[in-house]
Formats: structure tokens, C-alpha cells, sequence
């Protein structure tokens, strides 16, 4: 195998979800190599190194400066079909989904997305994704080379397995129509806390919370996690929480790290909107809810005790 | 100006993958994606905004897909190209990507429009291959689109906020579900659909070969399908004062503080 | 107490309305697509295609069909074992019974008295010889009528919900259509689209049961016979089977109680579709008196039964609906099903076999026969708001044998309460007697008269494990129910009520719209109703949803 990875920087540092793919990679191909692209991008090469590369590859050009797409097809263009990677990976995100669909026209490579794995079976590399709203799993694979592949946020955790690595300077031209995009303002953090689709926690509320002002138990509880605030159907419903934190059928699919429900009781519309949640914590009175069928950890009790206790508790923890 | 605004034929509610040909169902009841609607207003928007222009639905599918492609032409779209080849069943990202190339190049549209993704692939990013074949800029996950001086100016969200981007045409655009609220087709507009021009072509009338669709234009492969890991048995446990710290120690053992 | 003493806030005249602009022209006007209304209009299609004159002179849309669901078949649901006689003669030299999308031939069939462990063989009634029918969905079979009218040239136009008459002179004008996007409060949203009028020379209503103009029809022309309409609730799934089903099976008795004073008539079918699924079903009259009858849950319970059980094991539930059927048969007719301008067809009219529980074939004819009416009434020289250019609707509708179908077997329900499972010794009495026996006009009472008790049915009711047995909200996303929550209230129904009727309501809806409120009172959750009319019948009303809500039914 000779394998590239993909390493996405943001504010100067390499971005986790990365790292985690990185370390993966490193587990298959003790030879991995990675790629860092940029402005002012060679000062992330140690830590590349640390996280498993054994070489990393650096373009820095001020065309790079900004996180566009289409600038970065050209140089992965440029270096694959230089160095021969068989295989190419990517974390999953809204620039690198880009880069990985583009270069797969550009290098007619095959791209397989969504993947909560990658395995060596045999020597042949296969990939496994949730498809169908997580109904079904499936193997995929490729029927060429180089191999593309997208991995989905937070499947593997970066691992340091210490170490050095050769830093290779290249050069690409990049294409008129790759540059005529410009980006006159770019994103800087949220202060009001992640969006539900983005939020790595969330917290939700359901009926169960009694009235709209136990609304802010949740808020409290998610601002010390670090996450978002949800709401079901029936509370938007009855005006308690704005439609925008709806998770549902008809409202947002979401599946963060953390999903813990308070005060719902888990009906089909909700789950089908929250059920690929990594950890799903559930507090509800009633031992008869349907959350408690599909919750990893269900709690019978009174939320309106154990949710402002777990807050402090939370707090207590983050604060030592 | 021209728009393409490329939309998808998906199989109604849920679908299933078919576990001999390990290929998605689509025998069944199909739609038009519901976030391709959001393209296809968007689309409008930008027409009636300017005045004039032309709002052409281009999609490859089953011939089928056609009446799906109607809504689109109800809700005030003007024409519907439907690229419809037997040999391009099982086609993916490369391949589809490839003939709706094709299609939008007979086209010559100023502006192609995607919306958010296919409720049947979950995030094909296909106007990132789209737009890289016909060599065009692209602005993806917009959330709010303007015209300004022949330029295109996209305010989209990422995972860090939101960015501006702008570019001239021609283009690519994807948007996300956030864009607008797609109008309801008027009654009028409902009856005109039929009438408006709806034309469907084969892979060689786009000059294409079956060798470059289907499987044998694509590079990955679906090997097995299997059911979903289970999630694990439900730890249940009833408050006895203690409740709030078990769940603590749970989230750290489980390493998700 | 009975729900008639809490009437909801509803009146006809609020839904009918003189006629302004003519936003839509068209010949003929059909409401529903369903068997009926797709009947209509295919041979109203024949017709127009023999004399393309009188089609030119209906302008650019002679035949215009209104479907309030996402397309043709997203609110059809019945059984369904269909007699194909009125198709067979409706495409008559033009296409076969092959070509029709029926799953199987009915070859044996089997009714069965249940107990809770027992199934007990029983001769099957005469009424319910099923010999040379077919098993089909009714979902997939309107889908594929709806075809067929696109192809004699109708225009169908989906998620358009006709929610108003348009009458001026006596006569019947058209339609208004409903609006869209609107908000819960009823305050117009960004994308808010108002409903149109359509103006038509002849409106037919095929609107199924409950059908909403076809009740404001009925009373704005006094159109309605002696004795009240009365319906039952059926709710069915589809189940992917390991082991296929040779038979239809009709069964009677378990879970159902016996005793005179819960008045509990039905029973329950399973219908193989081809080798691979069944189809299976739960029907009650909704004249019954226990406030904690579910037959949603009822359902449930009867798939423990080992005779299903055994039948449903190592599958997978793919499909759920519910719908209502009117059971007044023949004596609860209107007394004319026509009025200038306008004809009624189908289950709206209340045309329906009941101890034979078939009702498709009778659409379909009658939608044959309406079609054949209004093109005489469109002939040089007639005019279709003539006082009586219809009647011969409902002259050729009494002397087919439709009519002669429905009055044979007209004494069985009112002296049996629902005729749908009779004692076979009984049956074969009314049977040779060709419906004589018993004598007399039993009378009907109204399902909203009836008086509740409280009888403990919810007992009984397993808990849902999520293989065989399900609560009613994964039965409603199985619906493909996706109707947007801040869509308007479409249900009228009085809040301020007793907790037993609130009770009542929260058991009876299968869709789980009504929930009692602690402390009195009625909570509505609009938004998952599937728009099988219970409501309508047991004490509140149903008004049009906003086009394009409601269920998504495929395949039942």
C-alpha cells in the first residue's frame, strides 16, 4: 500500500478528525505519508509526524491561504500522479468532501464516503458505511486505483505513536478556473456554541420537562458539556423551544458524540432523527418509555433532580 | 441567464438495497429529491429576480423519473432533460458524474444548481466532480445566493461558521436545505407542467459510450450488505439519589467528556 | 353519555360558496382519485375519443381529476379481494384482466371463529364466496387506473384538496381548492399559495368515505335517504412472509366480545399478495360502546393469535393504514345521488356489499355510469345543470345490478347489527330468501348516538414489542405520514369535554391524534392523522388537510 492522507488545518492547528484518520492510516500502512496544504503550513509536520506519518508532503503557496476546495484538486492531482498513491484519505468535511469528489473526476478514482471503518481483508481495502438512514451496513470497495475515501467525523481517535518524518517540499500550477472562487469573508468560531448539526454534544427536552422554563435545566446542562440544545415535535409544538432545535422526522437529523434526551420519551419520529447518536443517555419517570429500548444508558428517575445535579457534577469535573 | 439545475429521482420513503444486485431498490414509487426542490427555487428566484432567463431540469434516471421531474416544471421550470439509458444503471460518483457532465455541456447553462444531497446516498457531493469536469468554479452548502455585477456571491455554512464566497459564471452552486422554502405549485401551474418540453436522451446522444457508464465506467463496488451493529444492551437504572453521578461515571468511561 | 352531545363546531354552509373568477375551466370535474373518480374518467376518455368535437368544445382540460394526497393511491387503502367485473367491462375490448395489477386469483378461502387459543373452521357464508375474485392493493391499483386516465387523457392534479362547492342558482359550479402554506394559527407563511377555483359544467364527487363535499353536498341539497350512514374502522398492515399464504381468510369472533351490550361486529381478514407478503386487517363497526375500544390495538392483539402468529413469524411489518368504511348498505343510500351539475359515486355514496365487504366494483360501475351521464349531459342540445339532465345517472345506477346487489343483502346489518360475520344458518336464510327475511326496515341508529360504557377493552391489549406487535406511532411513520407540524388544525372537534369522551376519542384514532388531558380537556396532535374519517363518525368532523398530507400508502 502507499497510502496519502489528507491532514485539514484550521486557525494553525491540524484539525482532530485528521489526526484520528492519520493514526488509522498508520495502522495499515506503517509507511503512510501526508499531505499538508497552505500558506503557512510546515510548522504542522512534526505533529503529522507524531500522529504516524512517515512523510509529509507540503505545498505552500498564499493561493492556499484560504480553505477553497478547487486550488487543493490540482496540487493532490499534481502530487498522486507523481508519487503513485494507491491510496488517498480524507476526513470527512464540508472542504476535503469537496477535494475528495473533484479529484476522484480529476483522477477518474474511484470515492467511497460516509465510512465508519476501513479494513485490510486479504489485501484488499474495504470500507464500511451505514446506508439508508443507518437501516443497513454495507462493504464497499474500489475497482481501481488510487483509492479514495472519505471517513465520517469522530470515527477514529487520533493516537500518538511518536516518531519523525522527512518534510518534501512541491510545487503545482494551479488551474485558472480552480482560482476564480474567492472567499471575501471566512468563518471564524460561533460564540453562541455549535449549531445542532455540528455540535459534537447535545442536549434535548422533551414533554417530560413539565413546562418551558425547565427548558433552561437543558440549557445548563449543554452549556457545560459544550453543546447544543435540542427539542422534540411536542414541545416546538406547544411553543416551548424554537422550531430551528427540532430533531425529528420533520425537523433536524442529528448525530453528535453525545445525545442525552431529557424528559422524552423516545417515539419512532424522534429516533429516526437522533438514533445514530453515538452514546444516547436517556433520563425519563416513565420505565415504559421507548427511548429505554435503543437508549446505551437509561435512567428512571426525575430529571428536574438528576439533570441540574449532573451540571454541577459536569462543571466540577471540566473546572479540575 | 441559463440554469441547470440538476435534481435526482430517489425512491419514495426509506427504500431498500436490493440484496442480490446489492444496488439501491428503485423498482418502487420514486420523487424528485426533496432537496433538489430547494435547488429548483432557488433557481426561480434568481429568474424572476432578473427578469429573464431559463430554468432547465436536467436528471439522469429511469424514464420513469420524468413524472417526478414534473413538480419542477409546476412550480414554474421550463424544461426538463432526463438522461435515460439502461446502461447507465449502477453508475456512481465517477460515472454519474461524467454523464451529467455530458448533459449540462449540451446545455450551456451559465449557472448549475445542486441542492444538499440525495436522501437515497446521503452526501454524493456530485457537484464537486460536476463541477471539476466542466472546469467551472463551484460554491457549495450555500445558504443564502446573490447576484452582484456578473458575480455570484454564496454566504455558506461550514463546520467552523460561516464563510462568503464568491465567483463569476459560469459556475457551480450547491445549496443546503436552508436556502428557502420551496412555493407550492399553483394549480396552473400543476395542468402546464404536462405541456412544457420534456425531452429524454440516451448515453450516445451524448456522444458517450456504455463503456463509460454503468459499472463498467464506475470505480467502486458495493461486496455485502449486512445489518447494522447492535447499539448494545440498554444499561437501565433507577434513581436512588445517585443517578446523576453514575451517569458521569458512565460518560467517562465511555470517554465521552 | 354519547358523543352526539358534544357536537363539533362544524356547519356544510361554511363550505359552500357562490362562485367568483373561474381561475381553472374544465369539462369535467372529478374529486378523488380513487376507484371511482379514475372510472369516470376513463370513460369519459372512451367517450370524448368517439366524438372529438364535444372534447374540443369542453376546451383545453375536458376532464380534470382533483387527488388531495401526494399522488393517486397515497389515501387508498382497502383489503382488498376485488370482484373484476365493473373493470373488466369498463376496459372492455381494450385490455384484459392480466393486465390489470391484481397479486393473485383467490383459489381457497377459509373463515374461522377465534377464541383466545382456538381457531374453529366454519363454512364460509354464500355472501362471502370469494370464487373468481382477485386479491389486490387498492393503493397500487389506483396508481395504476390513475395511468390509465392520463392515457384516455385525463389531467390529475395531486395534492389538491377540493374544499369548498361552488353553487350558485342551485347548481353545482365547480370547486374551490384548498390553500397551502398556511400556518398553525392559520396566518399565511412565506410560501403561501391560495387554493383556486376550478369552474366545471359537471362535478363528480368520488371522494371515498367520509368524502367532505360529498357531506356538504348531501345536506345543501337535501340529497340524504331515512337512515343515517354508519361506518366501520379498518386498519391493516402489510407483512413480508416467510412462508406464503395459500388462502384469504376471513375470521370472526376473538378478539371481539360477543355480549349484546358492548356491540362489537367485525372481524379481521389476511389476504395473501403474491408469495412473498399478506396483507391483514382488523375491521369494527363504529358503533360500539366500550370508550377503551382500539382497534388499532385490537390488531395487535389479534396478530398473537396462533393461528397468525405462526403466520407472521420470522417477518417484517412494511406497510400500515387505516381508513373507514360505510356500512349502512342499501338502507342507508341517499335518496338521489345527483343534483344540477353535480353526482355522487363510489364509498362516498355509500356503495358497499357488507356482509361481502366489497365496495371497489361498486365504484368503479358507478363511476362508469356517472361518466356515461354527464356525456349525455354534455350532448348539443342538453344542459348538465338542466333540473334532472343527470337523473339518468341515477336511473342507470337502479337498474344495474349494483342496485340489485345492495338491496339483496339490505336486511343483514340492521338486524344484525354489522352484517359483516353472520351464523352461517342465518346466512343462508337471508340468502335464499334474497333478503326478505328478516322482514321489515330495521332502522339504524347513528354511531354518534350510541351510549359509552366503560368495558375494560384496553385490558387486553398487548404492549408493543416492535416485532410483532407495534403502539401507534410507529404505525403512523409506517403510514409515511410526513405531514408538517405548524400545518392548521384540520379536525373539528370540540376540547371542552367530558374525560370519558376525551377517553374515547384518545382509544379510537389509530393514528394517535387525540390524547386526554389530565384534568379534562382534549389535546390534538393534527399532524399525524392519516385521514381515515373515525373522527367524522364518532362525534367530531373532518375538514380537508392541506394538500399533499396525509399518509403516503404504496402498497395497502
Amino acid at each position: 500500500m502507499k497510502t496519502l492522507v489528507f491532514l485539514e488545518d484550521h486557525e494553525g492547528k491540524l484539525q482532530k478528525d485528521s489526526l484520528g484518520v492519520l493514526s488509522k492510516a498508520a495502522s495499515l500502512d506503517s509507511e503512510v505519508e501526508a499531505v499538508l496544504l497552505g500558506a503557512d503550513v510546515e510548522g504542522l509536520a512534526g505533529e503529522a509526524a507524531r500522529y504516524g506519518a512517515k512523510r509529509v508532503h507540503v505545498m505552500e503557496d498564499v493561493l492556499l491561504a484560504k480553505p477553497l476546495p478547487q486550488p487543493r484538486v490540482d496540487a493532490l492531482e499534481t502530487l498522486i500522479r507523481a508519487e503513485g498513491f494507491d491510496t488517498v484519505l480524507f476526513a470527512a468535511t464540508v472542504l476535503s468532501a469537496d477535494i475528495a469528489a473533484a479529484l476522484a473526476a480529476r483522477l477518474d478514482a474511484g470515492l467511497n464516503w460516509d465510512l465508519t471503518d476501513v479494513v485490510l481483508d486479504d489485501g484488499k481495502l474495504v470500507g464500511k458505511r451505514p446506508a439508508l438512514g443507518d437501516s443497513v451496513y454495507i462493504d464497499v470497495g474500489w475497482t481501481s486505483e488510487p483509492r479514495l475515501a472519505l471517513i465520517r467525523s469522530g470515527t477514529f481517535e487520533p493516537a500518538e505513536s511518536g516518531g519523525e518524518a522527512d518534510v518534501v517540499r512541491f510545487e503545482s500550477r494551479l488551474q485558472d478556473f480552480s482560482l476564480a472562487a474567492e472567499m471575501v469573508e471566512q468563518a471564524h468560531e460561533e460564540s453562541e456554541g455549535p449549531s445542532i448539526e455540528d455540535a459534537d454534544v447535545i442536549v434535548a427536552g422533551g414533554r417530560g420537562l413539565g413546562s418551558p422554563e425547565n427548558f433552561a435545566l437543558v440549557e445548563e446542562l449543554a452549556k457545560a458539556l459544550g453543546g447544543a440544545v435540542a427539542a422534540t415535535r411536542a414541545v416546538v409544538d406547544a411553543g416551548w423551544y424554537p422550531y430551528a432545535a427540532q430533531v425529528g422526522q420533520t425537523g433536524k437529523t442529528v448525530s453528535p458524540k453525545l445525545y442525552v434526551a431529557c424528559g422524552i420519551s423516545g417515539a419512532i419520529q424522534h429516533k429516526v432523527g437522533m438514533q445514530s447518536s453515538g452514546l444516547i443517555v436517556a433520563i425519563n419517570k416513565d420505565p415504559n418509555a421507548p427511548i429505554f429500548e435503543y437508549a446505551d444508558l437509561g435512567v428512571v428517575g426525575d430529571l428536574h433532580e438528576i439533570v441540574p445535579k449532573l451540571t454541577e457534577l459536569v462543571r466540577a469535573r471540566r473546572a479540575a | 441567464m441559463k440554469i441547470a439545475v440538476c435534481a435526482k429521482y430517489v425512491p419514495e420513503a426509506g427504500g431498500r438495497i436490493d440484496p442480490q444486485t446489492k444496488r439501491l431498490d428503485r423498482s418502487g414509487e420514486g420523487a424528485l429529491n426533496q432537496f433538489d426542490v430547494n435547488a429548483v427555487e432557488e433557481a426561480l428566484k434568481l429568474k424572476e429576480a432578473s427578469g429573464e432567463g431559463e430554468v432547465v431540469i436536467v436528471s439522469l434516471g429511469p424514464a420513469r423519473a420524468l413524472e417526478a421531474m414534473r413538480k419542477a416544471l409546476a412550480m414554474g421550470a421550463d424544461r426538463v432533460v432526463l438522461v435515460s439509458d439502461d446502461a447507465a444503471a449502477g453508475s456512481d460518483l465517477v460515472a454519474t458524474s461524467r454523464i451529467l457532465a455530458a448533459a449540462l455541456e449540451r446545455e450551456e447553462p451559465e449557472l448549475v444548481l445542486f441542492g444538499q444531497q440525495a436522501n437515497d446516498s446521503d452526501g454524493a457531493v456530485l457537484w464537486a466532480a460536476v463541477a471539476d469536469r466542466l472546469q467551472r468554479p463551484l460554491i457549495s452548502q450555500v445558504a443564502e445566493l446573490t447576484r452582484e455585477n456578473g458575480k455570484l456571491r454564496g454566504k455558506r455554512q461550514t463546520e467552523y461558521g460561516y464563510d462568503v464566497i464568491e465567483a463569476p459564471v459560469p459556475a457551480v452552486v450547491a445549496v443546503s436545505d436552508a436556502i428557502n422554502e420551496p412555493r407550492y405549485p399553483s394549480l396552473k401551474g400543476i395542468m402546464g407542467a404536462k405541456k412544457k418540453p420534456q425531452e429524454t436522451v440516451s448515453l450516445s446522444d451524448l456522444g458517450m459510450d456504455a463503456g463509460e457508464a454503468g459499472e463498467g465506467g464506475s470505480r467502486t463496488q458495493v461486496y455485502a450488505l449486512n445489518d447494522p451493529p447492535a447499539r448494545g444492551d440498554t444499561v437501565k437504572i433507577e434513581d436512588d439519589g445517585t443517578a446523576a453521578e453514575k451517569i458521569l461515571g458512565f460518560l467517562l468511561e465511555k470517554k465521552a467528556l | 353519555m354519547r358523543p352526539s352531545d358534544y357536537p363539533p363546531p362544524f356547519s356544510a354552509d361554511e363550505f359552500v360558496a357562490p362562485p367568483g373568477e373561474a381561475e381553472i375551466e374544465v369539462g369535467v370535474l372529478i374529486v378523488g382519485a380513487g376507484p371511482a373518480g379514475l372510472a369516470c374518467a376513463i370513460r369519459l376518455g372512451q367517450l370524448l375519443e368517439e366524438q372529438p368535437q364535444l372534447a374540443e368544445r369542453l376546451g383545453d382540460v375536458p376532464v380534470a381529476v382533483l387527488e388531495k394526497g401526494k399522488q393517486p393511491g397515497s389515501h387508498l387503502l382497502s383489503g382488498a379481494v376485488v370482484n373484476p367485473r365493473s373493470l373488466r367491462t369498463l376496459f372492455k375490448d381494450r385490455l384484459r384482466t392480466g393486465d390489470m395489477p391484481f397479486s393473485g386469483r383467490v383459489e381457497h378461502e377459509s373463515v374461522y371463529f377465534l377464541t383466545p387459543k382456538r381457531s374453529m373452521r366454519i363454512p364460509t357464508p354464500p355472501t362471502m364466496r370469494n370464487h373468481g375474485n382477485y386479491v389486490a392493493s387498492l393503493s397500487q391499483l389506483g396508481r395504476w387506473l390513475a395511468e390509465r386516465a392520463e392515457e384516455a387523457g385525463a389531467t390529475i392534479l395531486s395534492e389538491t384538496a377540493a374544499t369548498s362547492l361552488l353553487v350558485s342558482d342551485s347548481r353545482v359550479r365547480g370547486v374551490r381548492t384548498g390553500d397551502r402554506g398556511r400556518g398553525r394559527g392559520g396566518e399565511e407563511l412565506g410560501n403561501f399559495e391560495p387554493g383556486s377555483e376550478v369552474h366545471a359544467r359537471v362535478t363528480v364527487l368520488a371522494e371515498g368515505t367520509q368524502g367532505h363535499l360529498t357531506g356538504v353536498a348531501l345536506e345543501r341539497f337535501g340529497l340524504a335517504g331515512e337512515n343515517p350512514q354508519v361506518w366501520a374502522l379498518g386498519v391493516k398492515e402489510v407483512w413480508r412472509v416467510q412462508k406464503p399464504l395459500d388462502r384469504v381468510i376471513h375470521t370472526m369472533g376473538w378478539p371481539l366480545r360477543a355480549a349484546k351490550r358492548y356491540r362489537e361486529f367485525g372481524g379481521s381478514f389476511v389476504y395473501p399478495m403474491g408469495s412473498d407478503m399478506v396483507a391483514l386487517g382488523m375491521v369494527v363497526g363504529l358503533d360500539y360502546r366500550d370508550l377503551e375500544l382500539s382497534v388499532h390495538d385490537l390488531l395487535q392483539e389479534l396478530k398473537t393469535h396462533p393461528l397468525l402468529r405462526g403466520l407472521l413469524e420470522g417477518g417484517e411489518r412494511i406497510a400500515w393504514g387505516a381508513k373507514t368504511i360505510p356500512e349502512g348498505g342499501f338502507l342507508s343510500l341517499p335518496r338521489q345521488l345527483h343534483a344540477p351539475g353535480l353526482m355522487i359515486c363510489g364509498d362516498g355514496a355509500g356503495l358497499v356489499n357488507v356482509p361481502a365487504l366489497k365496495g371497489i366494483h361498486y365504484a368503479v360501475e358507478s363511476g362508469r355510469l356517472a361518466a356515461e351521464a354527464a356525456f349525455s349531459a354534455l350532448q348539443p342540445g342538453e344542459t348538465p345543470w338542466r333540473r334532472g339532465a343527470l337523473a339518468g345517472y341515477d336511473e342507470s345506477l337502479r337498474s344495474s345490478w349494483v342496485w340489485q346487489d345492495l338491496k339483496r343483502v339490505r336486511n343483514m346489518r340492521q338486524a344484525f347489527g354489522r352484517g359483516f360475520w353472520l351464523g352461517s344458518g342465518l346466512a343462508g336464510a337471508m340468502t335464499v330468501s334474497r333478503g326478505a327475511f328478516p322482514p321489515g326496515n330495521a332502522g339504524t341508529e347513528s354511531d354518534v348516538d350510541q351510549e359509552l360504557i366503560r368495558g375494560g377493552a384496553s385490558k387486553a391489549y398487548p404492549a408493543p414489542d416492535g416485532t410483532l406487535t407495534f403502539d401507534k406511532l410507529s404505525s403512523v411513520y409506517l403510514s409515511g405520514n410526513k405531514t408538517r407540524d405548524d400545518a392548521p388544525n384540520h379536525i373539528r372537534v370540540r376540547t371542552d369535554v367530558p374525560g370519558e369522551l376525551a377517553e374515547m376519542w384518545e382509544h379510537m384514532c389509530p393514528a394517535r391524534v387525540y390524547e386526554a388531558v389530565d384534568g379534562g380537556g382534549l389535546e390534538v396532535t393534527a399532524s399525524n392523522c392519516v385521514q381515515c374519517g373515525a373522527i367524522s363518525a364518532k362525534g367530531g368532523r373532518l375538514t380537508p388537510a392541506e394538500g399533499g398530507s396525509g399518509p403516503e400508502y404504496t402498497n395497502t
